[in-house]
């Protein structure tokens, strides 16, 4: 049995997998990884399935030790990161000697980066998955964030394809192009006026130091509302709320399974990940597309990112 | 008697269901029976139920099939919900200290409505309430069933850290947070009681369709427990 042994946690680093779907009717949200694609081209690129867990790690990263050789990737935002002094570069695998130190830096891009290891970090499963769920304590490793003299099992995984994976920049720049987040409108745009839903489409936000994987508080004009109350109802991931301050809050992996705030968009499921790389200070901007061009959008995405990863095979 | 309900995207993800636009008992029915039927013939696409007041989220994997193909999935199991029967309700007490440490919107909550605080305890532990859903964060439960004289609006910038057990109304809405979590809704008192408990199966002490009573209890009660 293998294990990964924490030196050092970084910022925030979490265990984190595809998500616990199916249990929002208790009041929980799927989490899952902030960055689902980075996770799965990760988990890829080892040879795992695309769900497998993996560490989240986030603005810093940590320094981790292996007990055996193993088969490592990091993807999402480039962070930095060597062994033994040698560099290691994202989107790529490679193959690391027993008793290796890997040690990830500040990042050079956006928020997170995901470590995948070759059979996956195997900790208990909660309700089915092995995400942590930082904000309720649930899943993952002890339902917190790792801390310096964590051990992690690595699972098995019998395969043994050669490791020279590595996937194009070309398409990761597509993939995490800085355009505005896409939105669809949400079920209480005509609680704004029009002047509003305007002013919505065409600001720059902000992105506050108090985000977090439960919701991007962000800061921009105020964006007014007729000022009736709902009532409480389902909330989708990617919703983007406004309460009475009238500053925008995207709900994100952790978010609350219902709310009373008033919906005014929601970011399309093609960008979802994108908001995972979002960092404090960071500007925000949205386009409008209808639910016909979000659905097109995502799956030209899911069948570009199909087609890559089966040329590389 | 045939549900008039609306159902409209709420994201490329997910299918709103509106079954009414006000909290009542005859919509909570309706919305128990639906999720009743959703669960009892699931469909691969669907990964979320969110039911509501007078609301059901169907959140899908867009990528397995259309909007469409799930909502005439809807369709059918709304059909289907007119003939679910529902088990009888449980009928859970929790204790409660107001105002105070573990209380501190009890005082605005009073002013509001022009009410001395101990008057907002009597009127909030008098009533008897229903676990419309659960929702919001792990077993938070919605009740519904509190007296319009103490109802107060949210915060206008929600709090990033709410207490564990923290009773609160928000608009004329009240529940509890059972785990520490942000939230805009003002706390007008604590309780002792564990309402979600990963190691329980389930995990959440209340239900939906359950019926809850606040007892008040005193800060030495509460500490004891």
């Amino acid at each position: 049995m293998s294990r990964l042994l924490v030196h050092n946690p970084g910022f925030l680093t979490t265990v984190q997998d595809a998500g616990r779907p199916g249990q929002a009717h208790l009041g929980i949200s799927a989490s899952g990884a902030a960055d689902g694609v980075a996770l799965r081209i990760g988990n890829w690129l080892v040879g795992n399935a695309e769900n497998a867990a993996a560490l989240e790690m986030t603005l810093v990263g940590g320094t981790f030790e292996f007990d055996a050789e193993v088969i490592v990737s990091l993807t999402g935002s480039s962070f930095e990161a060597a062994v033994e002094g040698i560099s290691l570069e994202p989107w790529r695998a490679y193959h690391l000697k027993a008793g290796s130190t890997l040690k990830v830096g500040p990042t050079h891009s956006g928020a997170r980066c995901y470590l995948c290891v070759r059979g996956g970090f195997d900790v208990p499963k909660f309700l089915g998955s092995a995400s942590t769920h930082l904000f309720t304590g649930l899943g993952g490793y002890e339902g917190r964030p790792l801390k310096k003299g964590d051990e992690l099992v690595i699972g098995t995984n019998t395969r043994t394809e050669p490791v020279n994976r590595a996937v194009s920049f070309d398409f990761i720049r597509r993939l995490y192009a800085s355009e505005p987040l896409r939105v669809t409108w949400g079920p209480q745009r005509d609680f704004f006026p029009e002047e509003a839903q305007k002013l919505f489409l065409s600001s720059k936000f902000h992105v506050l130091e108090n985000s977090n994987r439960m919701g991007l508080r962000l800061h921009g004009p105020v964006i007014q509302r007729r000022s009736s109350e709902m009532i409480t109802e389902g909330t989708p991931l990617g919703a983007i709320q406004i309460p009475q301050d009238g500053q925008p809050i995207i709900l994100f992996v952790e978010h609350q399974t219902t709310g009373g705030y008033p919906k005014i968009a929601n970011v399309i499921a093609a960008d979802i990940h994108r908001v995972g790389q979002l960092r404090p200070r960071d500007k925000v901007q949205f386009a409008l597309v209808t639910f016909e061009q979000a659905r097109r959008i995502h799956l030209d995405q899911e069948a570009a990112l199909r087609k890559h990863l089966e040329d590389l095979r | 008697m045939r549900t008039t309900y609306q159902i409209l995207p709420a994201s490329d993800s997910s299918l709103l269901i509106l079954v009414g636009n006000e909290i009542s008992f005859e919509h909570h029915v309706i919305v128990r029976r639906l999720v009743t039927a959703l669960s009892s013939v699931t469909h691969p696409a669907i990964r979320n139920i969110h039911p509501a007041y007078a609301s059901v989220l169907v959140a899908f994997d867009p990528l397995l099939c259309e909007a469409d193909e799930v909502r005439r999935h809807i369709e059918s199991a709304l059909v289907a919900s007119e003939s679910v029967s529902l088990p009888r309700e449980r009928t859970i007490e929790i204790p409660v200290a107001y105002g105070g440490e573990f209380g501190p919107d009890l005082e605005a909550v009073a002013k509001h409505n022009n009410l001395a605080t101990d008057e907002v305890v009597r009127i909030h532990s008098g009533a008897e309430y229903r676990v419309f859903f659960l929702g919001f964060s792990p077993g938070f439960p919605y009740l519904g069933g509190m007296p319009s004289t103490i109802a107060t609006p949210r915060l206008a910038t929600p709090r990033t850290a709410v207490p564990a057990g923290s009773v609160a109304i928000g608009g004329n809405q009240t529940g509890i947070y059972p785990v520490q979590s942000p939230g805009g809704w003002r706390i007008i008192g604590r309780t002792p009681a564990r309402l979600f408990d990963p190691t329980e199966h389930p995990p959440a002490l209340l239900h939906m369709g359950d019926i809850v009573r606040f007892r008040p209890i005193g800060p030495d009660e509460f500490r004891i427990q």
